[in-house]
């Protein structure tokens, strides 16, 4: 059963409602209500300075995304075919799941000073390990009667690829962008805090070091409100065009 | 048209034990015996999808075309009937016709779950038709339809073969009275390791009675 449109507008306005009322019960600093934190966001908005530290950060997200994504999939779709390359590398993708995002970020950071291809480069090693596993298990769960139907008939490699295997994939590579997603752009924010002198991580230890609540949560949320529209924008109608095959089977002709 | 000559060794314990037929222009098999004995593993061998069978085992002629109906109709269920017809070198003018030879005329943009499983299984037909199969091989294709499907199916097969005369078929099965309909020939598989042990062109098709008695005789033997 289908919950109605309006059951997702309540949530979000509750919580509101409550930070409004204990910011102005508590009425501190520490605590600034909504409309504050609207304020400084506009501020900072006027200033050009938050579209700049938005932009660099973005930026930042959406290049390490395509770069852990691309890398991820080959490594997980190359993992799940051949046991042989799955049984050598295994061991190497358990440690890499399990190093911290920290280690990484700071060794990097050490080895190659505090440049942009450390920082990205950071955020990768650490994106790549869970799309590798993720996408393994979808190339392993590939239907060999498809692959021999796709033998039998000659399909040329492109077609495979393109009409075969990413239909197949296409759930698990789903699921990977939107946990790579969300991921990835708290990552970029600590890289940003350690060692950059922009993006909306360096503007959050910047109002750290004052104590300045109302512009940490006016980056925060302006950072969520674009990740949320990436999702509405971009993931869900591609999600919705891609798996509609999978409702035919309800409308029989 | 096809060469076949399976001798495994002795001490490998294979579905298949030797087998050494050909297939010829024309030739209408059906492929007879108990389930599980290996009638599709022999299938496979001749499309070459077994992979455990030495490569001069099967003698392909240069450029045959086959075409094979799976148990399953395995079209992309993902793509549309159009689509998946595109896909093994149909060209767009050439959909509609195909379709409308089995029976499917506007159903081009349909996905193949929309489809029930006879109108599927024809929809894979017609892929089958589509690479203009010098031999086409069916797997059990009037399985789980109701009787008057099947038997329209069987019609319709037996149309379309009438009107390739040079195409060769394998239509395993489990019904003698496909034998009788569809058939030129009989293999009857049978043993472990299977052999053929029955391969022999029918005189004149329609004769169920006697074929079943010779299958019977064939079943003692083996048990």
């Amino acid at each position: 059963m289908k919950a109605a449109p309006w059951i997702h507008w309540i949530a979000l306005p509750t919580s509101l409602l409550i930070w409004g009322l204990v910011a102005a019960l508590l009425d501190t600093p520490l605590l600034p209500g909504p409309l504050a934190v609207l304020q400084t966001l506009w501020g900072e908005v006027r200033a050009g300075e938050l579209q700049h530290h938005l932009g660099v950060t973005l930026r930042r997200v959406l290049l390490s995304f395509a770069l852990a994504m691309a890398l991820g999939t080959l490594l997980g779709v190359w993992m799940g075919r051949a046991p042989l390359v799955n049984a050598l590398l295994d061991p190497l993708l358990v440690l890499f799941l399990n190093l911290p995002a920290l280690v990484t970020i700071i060794l990097l950071y050490v080895w190659l000073g505090l440049v942009e291809t450390a920082a990205v480069l950071a955020v990768v090693i650490n994106k790549v390990p869970n799309v590798a596993v993720t996408v393994r298990e979808g190339a392993r769960s590939l239907d060999h009667r498809l692959e021999q139907m796709a033998a039998v008939y000659h399909f040329t490699r492109w077609q495979r690829l393109a009409h075969v295997w990413t239909p197949q994939l296409f759930p698990y590579l789903m699921a990977a962008t939107r946990g790579g997603l969300a991921l990835i752009w708290k990552i970029v924010l600590v890289v940003e805090l350690l060692g950059r002198s922009d993006g909306v991580g360096f503007q959050l230890h910047m109002a750290f070091q004052v104590f300045d609540v109302a512009s940490l949560l006016a980056y925060s949320l302006a950072f969520i409100a674009v990740v949320q529209v990436i999702e509405l924008a971009v993931l869900q109608p591609l999600e919705r065009r891609a798996s509609y095959w999978r409702q035919a089977g309800g409308r029989h002709a | 048209m096809l060469d076949l000559r399976i001798e495994p060794p002795t001490s490998c314990r294979s579905v298949l034990g030797t087998i050494v037929t050909d297939i010829a222009e024309g030739d209408r098999i059906c492929l007879l015996g108990p389930s599980g004995i290996g009638k599709t593993t022999l299938l496979n061998v001749i499309v070459g999808l077994d992979e455990s069978v030495p490569a001069g085992a099967v003698q392909r002629a240069p450029n045959l075309r086959i075409g094979y109906l799976f148990q399953e109709h395995r079209l992309l269920p993902w793509r549309t009937l159009r689509q998946n017809l595109r896909l093994v070198g149909v060209r767009p003018h050439e959909v509609e016709p195909l379709l409308a030879q089995v029976g499917l005329a506007g159903c081009g943009n349909h996905l193949p779950d929309q489809l029930s499983l006879g109108m599927a299984r024809r929809a894979a037909l017609a892929r089958c038709l589509a690479v203009k199969p010098d031999l086409l091989l069916l797997d059990e294709p009037f399985a789980s339809l109701d009787p008057q499907r099947a038997q329209s199916l069987r019609r319709l097969i037996g149309e379309l073969l009438e009107a390739r005369p040079r195409m060769a078929m394998i239509c395993v099965t489990h019904d003698i009275r496909d034998a009788g309909e569809l058939a030129n020939r009989i293999w009857y598989l049978d043993g472990q390791p299977a052999r053929l042990q029955w391969d022999e062109r029918l005189a004149s098709g329609g004769d169920v009675a006697g074929i079943t008695r010779k299958l019977r005789s064939l079943e003692h033997k083996v048990v």
